[in-house]
């Protein structure tokens, strides 16, 4: 008896030493294109870094991130620059797609450490194993009953993006989540 | 310690560790590795639970979480009750207080007992007879007297907490390439070939140490090993593997579409005291590329007279007590079967020192090895058996036994006991492959039904599929784990079949047997129970049939059998076999009904996981919410916003704090936050054509810099949504929504872009949370605005209503609207969200030299009732037409499509008799009438009347001064100056129809 309840607890997924850490980012450029290839091309020439057509893909340049969302929308991230939106419409041909600053609208949150996957998957039914779900996906995915943009950055970073309104319930949910998991 | 049945070796608890509880209030002790079950065994303690319908007197049927008897209700203190769980599962700590179910006053005294008495009136489908027998039984008083208070006493087991519960419970979503469910000898060893193979794997089991059937069996050797060292030794292995998750006490309860399993984790109910560290339990919501089910057998009682007696158990059970718990259940056994695996039971029991009083085998010439092992043990078989009956009131003291030869019974014999052990022989479990939608098999060499067609990425190994005998067992799980781990795809090392090598596995003849016993007489009183836990007994299913059931569907919601929190996972097949017979037919052909989630109850709290109090939804909050939270502001959910309802000053009720801000609003200003409402930016050299194909008035030649009010309508012409909506650019709209509507709009204008108009070019972006929106409404508004923006020229001349300016505002950017939802002079300035609380004080700091006001939601349907403006979803209700609301005139007539506009020429839509919004007076001008009342044309109001319609919206208005009300009638706008009547409890109400516009109807106050 002794030995298999020490064998158990050994299998437990609670009696892993793990870490994450979760925190709010600092006020961010957001920008969201939505359009034609032309108009991705375009824009992508002046925010520096190319908004690639590869579905659920970010491509990360620097600080600066162009994140696919669907087949006609990027969600453009940037570390906070005035006028940024601004020259990016100028260079978006309007004929072909439309540039909003929804800088205010979301806030961004990090989820750092070897536990972030599965604090995540306390709400987020995708499947974020590191095959499934590498480094530069990023998604439209739900957080328990909010919904949210998922980006793996690092292994062991993810980036979540949601609206403002919804952040106090996605933060307290991914606080929540890292009490259960025993953090 | 004084616990006389245990053994004083052997099992798997440990001897050195007790454990201190209490049941109903006694204390008594057992050991770590004990459930409540095996530790009240130990005592002797066989009476522990009344039945559901009759309130008999029950003990354990089955040592697993098959048990239908032994409920217990557990008191962890703070609210934590948890009642209905089988003791069999329950785990001992230290200090537990544990508590039988289901009687009253107490368990050895139990009023309802009475209901035996009674049974020939609770028969089957007795609920439904007091509905449809004589007269006399359906009256209303019988009803409420007697029958109703009687089902509901009867209704449900053990009671619910009647606190909030304290405990945390979590969830997981998680995925794996296979789930193995059940970690006995089959599921061990697939998880063992899907580990080997590299898989990820996640292997669960219910109980509170893995290896199933391994646990009870001390005489059985693996691979040269004792089969405790090689469980040990293997589940070592697999703790090795860092691609094998292990879940002990962890329940699959539901297999869904697509892979989905749903697990119950219990992380502390085993644990003393109180961890609040740890959430009490959790659901892992497993979506597996493969699923090997290796759920095992479950043994089947025998249907006899008096089967339910504390004392009468499955015969594995028993066997499972002694080896695993070191528990005798007794003290002199009859062991009443079909099936050789009693005989197993009866040398253990025999060696361990309990009396084998006698085997009595149904079958007329039992044959194998466990038989003859038997035989020479010395054991008396009485062949060709059947039990008639037993005695005993608080546990079994007798067995009436006899021999069966054809229709007739002879050589009756009463032999004394303490226990009887009976099997029926094996029905495996396939609750879970019933779930996931697999095709069920009759398997008619064994009796038994097991797992045919898979319709899920699954197999099914061991005993669930019918397979007994440890070797094959292994070797079957082995390879439904390579099987699974090859399925799963992906490179994996070609690992070849592996035989187990066993000694001591006792190989089983044919046997078994499912339906009721032979017995003589006609049985009239006879209670052979089949569900215990739903108090059906095989006389309930035969009446059944005899009242023209023939579908096992109807019989089992007639009976109820089957129907309790177990599942029927010991009465389906007895029950099905009665049927049948009854019947006349043959076991496949009357078939099985679906199985149903869960697979074993699920706590609430499971299934809420963090979903309750401030986390039950997200709450959202506009960036001014502080600043009202910091002014006193009585808050309203609305969808799930938070929105300031409204400020009271100190002293004031709500009618006081409305009415002041209603009449400072329209003698200066008030600021109201209407940032919660929805915005989408609907841009594209198509966006005009957009807007004109979606709403029912026109957009083209709506200026840059203007504004428009829209109606919404869906494809039937009724009205969804309406807002305001600017023209920022030729190509660029500022769409505005309500404020619960906002995503349902974003989705229609998405879902008619993508599927109806593909053709357009037109984009679509939420900016609902981008804009903070502080509406200043007044006829001091642009005064109080004036000092703070520089860039606009805000004159009446250079900005009429229903403009729309691009500029800045302390600052910062800003879009303002010249709108009004008040009647007056208005603006309402959006800005970028986090400079929404600096704008909205610096305007406020302007206003106070007006001694304007911050008014809520509630002064805004007031505002807005006065002038007669609708709002969606309080003055319609999804069959109100543009011209049922009085706004026929925004339709556009030239327009060659619109959504909804061919709804519109529906004859229903455009015949009299529509209901149409009007104004209502009621003739007592301080009588604010009920939103939601009926409508009637007499004061008097017989059974049957007509009623016209309802009134909406209703409001003291302080600037009309008097109640005023608006009201959907039918035929309204042709009855102004009628008097109606609303029916209320304390009469009816006379009100008087008029214009729906109260106040300044001449508009001229939007002008200033």
């Amino acid at each position: 008896m002794a030995e298999a309840s020490t064998v158990l607890r050994r299998l437990s997924p609670l009696a892993t030493q793990n870490t994450v850490s979760i925190g709010f980012l600092p006020p961010m450029t957001r920008i969201t294109l939505r359009g034609e290839p032309d108009a991705a091309r375009r824009v992508g020439e002046v925010f520096r870094a190319e908004l690639s057509p590869d579905p659920l893909r970010a491509n990360a340049a620097g600080a600066r991130a162009a994140l696919w969302l669907g087949p006609d929308e990027w969600l453009l991230l940037a570390p906070e620059q005035a006028g940024l939106a601004a020259s990016i419409e100028a260079a978006c041909d309007r004929e072909h797609g439309c540039v909003i600053d929804v800088s205010h609208r979301q806030v961004g949150i990090e989820v750092r450490g070897t536990a972030g996957a599965t604090v995540l998957n306390a709400g987020c039914p995708l499947n974020l194993d590191l095959k499934a779900f590498p480094v530069g996906m990023c998604t439209r995915t739900v957080l328990a009953k909010a919904d949210i943009v998922l980006w793996r950055r690092e292994p062991e970073l993810f980036h979540v993006e949601c609206w403002r309104s919804f952040a106090p319930y996605v933060l307290g949910v991914l606080k929540q989540a890292s009490r259960d998991c025993g953090f | 310690m004084n616990a006389p049945f245990r053994t004083p070796t052997g099992g798997r608890v440990d001897r050195g560790a007790t454990r201190r509880f209490s049941f109903d209030g006694r204390s008594y002790d057992g050991l770590a590795g004990d459930t409540l079950a095996s530790a009240l065994l130990s005592h002797g303690v066989h009476l522990v639970g009344r039945s559901f319908k009759y309130h008999r007197p029950r003990g354990f049927l089955a040592a697993g979480s098959e048990e239908p008897n032994a409920l217990t209700s557990v008191n962890r203190g703070g609210g934590r009750v948890t009642p209905n769980l089988r003791m069999t599962q329950v785990e001992l700590y230290d200090g537990m207080e544990a508590r039988s179910q289901n009687h009253w006053p107490s368990l050895a005294f139990d009023v309802g007992a009475v209901n035996g008495l009674m049974s020939p009136i609770f028969a089957a489908g007795f609920y439904y007879k007091t509905f449809m027998g004589p007269k006399f039984m359906r009256g209303p008083g019988l009803w409420a007297k007697l029958f109703e208070p009687a089902i509901r006493r009867a209704a449900g087991l053990g009671v619910a907490a009647d606190e909030g519960d304290p405990d945390v419970y979590a969830n997981r979503f998680v995925h794996c390439d296979v789930l193995v469910v059940g970690a006995g000898p089959a599921g061990i060893a697939a998880a063992l070939a899907a580990g080997r193979a590299g898989k990820q794997i996640i292997l669960c089991d219910e109980g509170a140490e893995l290896g199933g059937a391994l646990l009870a069996e001390p005489k059985l050797e693996i691979e040269g090993r004792p089969a405790a060292a090689w469980l040990a030794a293997t589940l070592r292995d697999l703790a090795a593997m860092p691609n094998v998750t292990a879940l002990p006490r962890t329940q699959a309860f539901g297999y869904y579409g697509h892979n989905l399993v749903a697990l119950a984790e219990r992380l502390t109910d085993h644990l003393p005291g109180v961890d609040t560290t740890v959430p009490r339990e959790r659901m892992w919501q497993v979506r597996a590329a493969e699923v090997v089910l290796a759920t095992g057998a479950i043994e089947r009682p025998l249907v006899f007279p008096g089967n339910d007696r504390p004392g009468v158990m499955l015969a594995e059970a028993g066997r499972v007590f002694l080896n695993r718990y070191g528990v005798k259940a007794g003290s002199r056994a009859v062991v009443a079967t079909a099936h050789d695996s009693a005989y197993r039971v009866a040398l253990d029991l025999q060696a361990a020192g309990v009396t084998i009083a006698a085997i009595v085998d149904l079958r007329e010439r039992p044959t194998g090895p466990l038989v003859e092992q038997a035989r020479g043990a010395g054991l008396r078989i009485v062949t060709g058996g059947t039990v008639m009956g037993t005695k005993g009131h608080w546990r079994v003291s007798e067995a009436t036994v006899a021999h069966v030869s054809g229709d007739h019974v002879t050589d009756l014999q009463r032999i004394p006991c303490d226990l009887l052990l009976m099997s029926g022989g094996w029905t495996p479990s396939i609750h879970l492959f019933s779930q996931s939608r697999g095709v069920i098999a009759y398997d008619t060499a064994t009796e038994m039904f097991i797992p045919g067609k898979a319709v899920q990425a699954q197999r099914s190994a061991g005993s669930c599929r019918g397979l007994f005998g440890f070797a094959d067992v292994l070797a079957d799980g082995y390879a439904a784990g390579l099987d699974a781990a090859g399925a799963a795809g992906g490179d994996a090392p070609a690992l070849g079949d592996k035989a187990f090598a066993v000694r001591g596995d006792d190989a089983y003849g044919p046997g078994g047997f499912s339906g009721a016993l032979p017995i003589s007489g006609d049985g009239a009183r006879a209670k052979a129970f089949v569900d215990f836990q739903n108090d059906v007994t095989a006389k309930d299913i035969k009446l059944a049939t005899r009242e023209g059931f023939r579908s096992i569907e109807h019989i089992k919601r007639y009976t109820t059998t089957g129907m309790a929190t177990d599942q029927g996972k010991t009465s389906n097949l007895n029950a099905l076999a009665i049927a049948a017979k009854a019947l006349n037919e043959p076991v496949p052909a009357v078939g099985l009904t679906t199985f149903r989630q869960p697979f074993t109850p699920v706590t609430f709290g499971t299934f809420a996981g963090m979903s309750r109090g401030q986390m039950f939804d997200p709450v959202r909050q506009t960036p001014i919410h502080d600043w009202a939270a910091a002014h006193g502001a009585e808050f309203e959910d609305v969808s799930l916003w938070k929105r300031a309802h409204y400020f009271p000053e100190p002293g004031e009720d709500m009618h006081a704090a409305v009415d002041r801000e209603c009449r400072r609003t329209r003698e200066s200003a008030g600021l109201f936050d209407a940032s919660t409402l929805g915005k989408i930016e609907v841009a594209g050299p198509d966006a005009a054509e957009f807007l004109n194909r979606l709403y029912p008035n026109s957009w083209t030649k709506l200026g840059v810099g203007r504004c428009r009010y829209g109606l919404m309508l869906n494809e039937a012409g009724f009205i969804m949504d309406d807002g305001v909506v600017g023209r920022l650019a030729p190509d660029r709209f500022h769409v505005t929504t309500t404020t619960g509507g906002a995503p349902r709009v974003l989705n229609h204008m998405e879902d008619y872009l993508q599927t109806e108009f593909p053709d357009l070019k037109v984009w679509l972006t939420s900016t609902t949370d981008q804009w903070a929106v502080i509406a200043v409404q007044g006829p001091r508004a642009r005064d109080i605005l004036l000092p703070l923006i520089d860039d606009v020229d805000m004159s009446a001349a250079a900005m009429p209503h229903m403009a729309i300016r691009l500029g800045h505002i302390c600052g910062v950017p800003m879009r303002l609207f010249r709108v009004s939802f008040t009647g007056e002079l208005g603006f309402e300035v959006n800005v970028p969200a986090d400079y929404g609380r600096a704008v909205w004080e610096a305007i406020w700091s302007e206003g106070r030299a007006y001694d304007a006001v911050a008014y809520g939601t509630e002064a805004m349907h007031v505002l807005r009732a006065e002038k007669g403006y609708i709002i969606v979803g309080q003055d319609t209700d999804g069959t109100m037409t543009p011209d049922d609301v009085g706004l026929g005139g925004m339709v556009a007539k030239q327009k060659p499509d619109f959504v909804g506009m061919r709804s519109l020429t529906r004859p229903f839509l455009t015949g009299e008799g529509r209901k149409q919004l009007v104004g209502l007076l009621p003739d007592d001008d301080a009588i604010v009438l009920d939103e939601g009342a009926q409508i009637v044309d007499r004061a008097e109001v017989p059974n049957g009347t007509h009623a016209l319609g309802h009134v909406t919206s209703s409001y003291r208005s302080g600037v009309v001064g008097r109640s005023i009300a608006l009201a959907v009638v039918e035929r309204g706008r042709s009855r102004m100056g009628e008097t109606l009547f609303i029916p209320m409890p304390g009469g009816s109400i006379p009100a008087k129809i008029v214009s729906p516009v109260f106040y300044d109807p001449q508009g001229e106050r939007l002008n200033g």
